[in-house]
């Protein structure tokens, strides 16, 4: 008979062992903030369509103190979203060659997240012109 | 180990994650600042930035309401993948209710931002 | 051994499955030389305080990928990591994670050899070649394509620093898809069709979260994170374009 009794450990907490995990975790909890932040917009798309003063309204309780500290917490949110979606890029996408090499991580992650802050401030622009 | 393999529509979903990811990371971090930060303090952008005749035209131009459609909706269906795989990884094997209830909020923001944007007119 | 010997607490998990009814901690005190691995400690151990002691090892020198272990919680060869750099700190070894464990530090490999197996190793022609013929040849830039995918010496560190493996073993799983990768991409291989039935399948690449330890830890520097994810996007492709192509994946 055979004397074998393979033991399976527990999953447990598994995400609390090793702080390459607790980064994982806390980057995926990005998300949550990015879409937070979707809902304040969808809130703000119903009231657009409610007429001038319901507009208004929600352009006022965007202005209350815990608001706009609301705002700059989901602010810090995305910005690590955007950070840590392009740190993982490397291994997302197909490699990039270039000149017959591939790309160095470092290069592709800081490539990208150039893009990214180009994209904002383009957004940035285009705002700007919208408003004068 | 020949054996049925069913294949995963996990594309569909994949997709859309990301998608919402890859858009929410270029454009979402400005958008908190003009709309949370810098239009209600006043601060940068011109008085009137989001004012209701320009926030109207804005959302009734048709690149305007795509991008604010694609920005929520996207940003749903990646939000909610990930919350579905997160439950996964914490150990709550909920199964189709959590997978149902997860992207059936995202169906439920998109569908819910699609009439409000048409609603808004051309 | 030299003159002067340090001593360094070596913590080992221990199992025996006709006596325990699940692992335990004993600790060990060896004494060691600088230029003694993890392996020779605990060779030291078997050696000295309880021959019972098991543990895979075979070339000592990074290339058979036998040795694996979590050492300190993290999937390391235990023939390239050396004591001096934990001392004067106790040190924990354990059998490597996400496995069942067979006995003290070895793992059931059997479901991972089964993945090697259905992944179809090897180079399937696209059109079958008489010796007459002649060779199949290859651009040094169709080499390059895959060449960094052959360098899995099959260690399983990736699957013991893959959470998603962990939670689900039936997870095709990271250095699989490296290898399935490495055929897919050989210009000499006419297969990626028949080996998508696997790929995109429930055990395919999507229980994958992205989370990148796997490549962390290759001592080979095989990259199989990213192999798993090429083939999400290979994957998606074949899921939605399958009715236009003649040929398509599987069902």
């Amino acid at each position: 008979m055979s004397k074998r009794k393979p033991y399976v450990r527990s999953m447990d907490g598994w995400w609390k062992k090793n702080p390459y995990f607790v980064e994982y975790m806390i980057h995926e909890s990005t998300a949550l903030f990015v879409a937070a932040y979707c809902l304040v917009l969808l809130v703000g798309v119903i009231r657009l369509g409610q007429g001038e003063a319901a507009w208004n309204g929600w352009l006022a309780a965007m202005q209350s103190p815990l608001s706009v500290l609301c705002h700059l917490v989901l602010l810090a949110g995305a910005v690590y979203h955007t950070y840590s979606w392009f740190k993982i890029l490397p291994i997302t996408m197909p490699p990039v060659i270039v000149g017959g090499k591939k790309m160095a991580p470092e290069a592709l992650t800081g490539t990208a997240l150039a893009v990214a802050a180009a994209a904002g401030l383009a957004l940035l622009a285009l705002v700007w012109r919208i408003a004068l | 180990m020949s054996k049925y393999r069913t294949r995963s529509n996990a594309p569909i979903f994949w997709g859309l994650f990301g998608a919402g990811g890859m858009l929410s990371a270029l454009f979402v971090p400005m958008m908190i600042f003009i709309t949370g930060i810098a239009v209600p303090l006043g601060f940068l952008l011109p008085a009137g930035t989001m004012s209701y005749p320009k926030m109207l035209a804005f959302a009734q131009n048709f690149i305007g309401k795509g991008f604010i459609f694609a920005i929520i909706s996207l940003s749903l269906w990646f939000c909610v993948h990930r919350v579905y795989h997160s439950l996964h990884e914490f150990g709550i094997h909920a199964g189709m209710g959590a997978k149902l209830l997860c992207y059936g909020i995202a169906m439920l923001v998109t569908v819910v931002c699609a009439v409000g944007l048409l609603g808004l007119g051309f | 051994m030299s003159e002067n010997h340090k001593i360094i607490e070596i913590e080992v998990l221990r199992y025996n499955p006709e006596s325990d009814e699940e692992p335990h901690l004993e600790v060990y005190k060896v004494p060691f030389t600088d230029d003694m691995s993890v392996l020779q400690g605990a060779q030291y151990i078997k050696d000295n305080f309880d021959g019972s002691l098991t543990f895979r090892w075979s070339c000592r020198m990074a290339i058979c990928g036998s040795c694996g272990m979590m050492i300190n919680g993290i999937p390391k060869l235990s023939c390239e990591t050396f004591l001096r750099d934990y001392y004067p700190n106790r040190i924990r070894i354990e059998a490597l994670a996400h496995f069942p464990i067979e006995k003290d530090l070895v793992v059931d490999l059997s479901g991972f050899i089964e993945k090697l197996e259905a992944i179809q190793p090897y180079i399937i022609p696209k059109e079958p070649k008489t010796l007459a013929e002649g060779e199949y040849l290859q651009t040094p830039k169709e080499f390059n394509a895959y060449i960094q995918f052959t360098s899995c010496i099959n260690c399983t560190l990736c699957y013991a620093a893959c959470p998603q493996f962990g939670l689900n073993p039936d997870f095709i799983g990271p250095a699989a898809m490296a290898l399935l990768h490495r055929y897919n991409m050989d210009s000499r291989d006419g297969a990626s069709a028949s080996r998508m039935e696997l790929v995109a399948s429930e055990e395919g690449v999507y229980n994958c979260s992205a989370v990148g330890y796997c490549s962390e830890v290759c001592p080979k520097h095989v990259d199989p994170a990213s192999a798993v994810n090429i083939n999400k996007a290979n994957a998606a492709k074949d899921y939605f374009l399958r009715f236009l192509s003649p040929k398509g994946g599987s069902k």
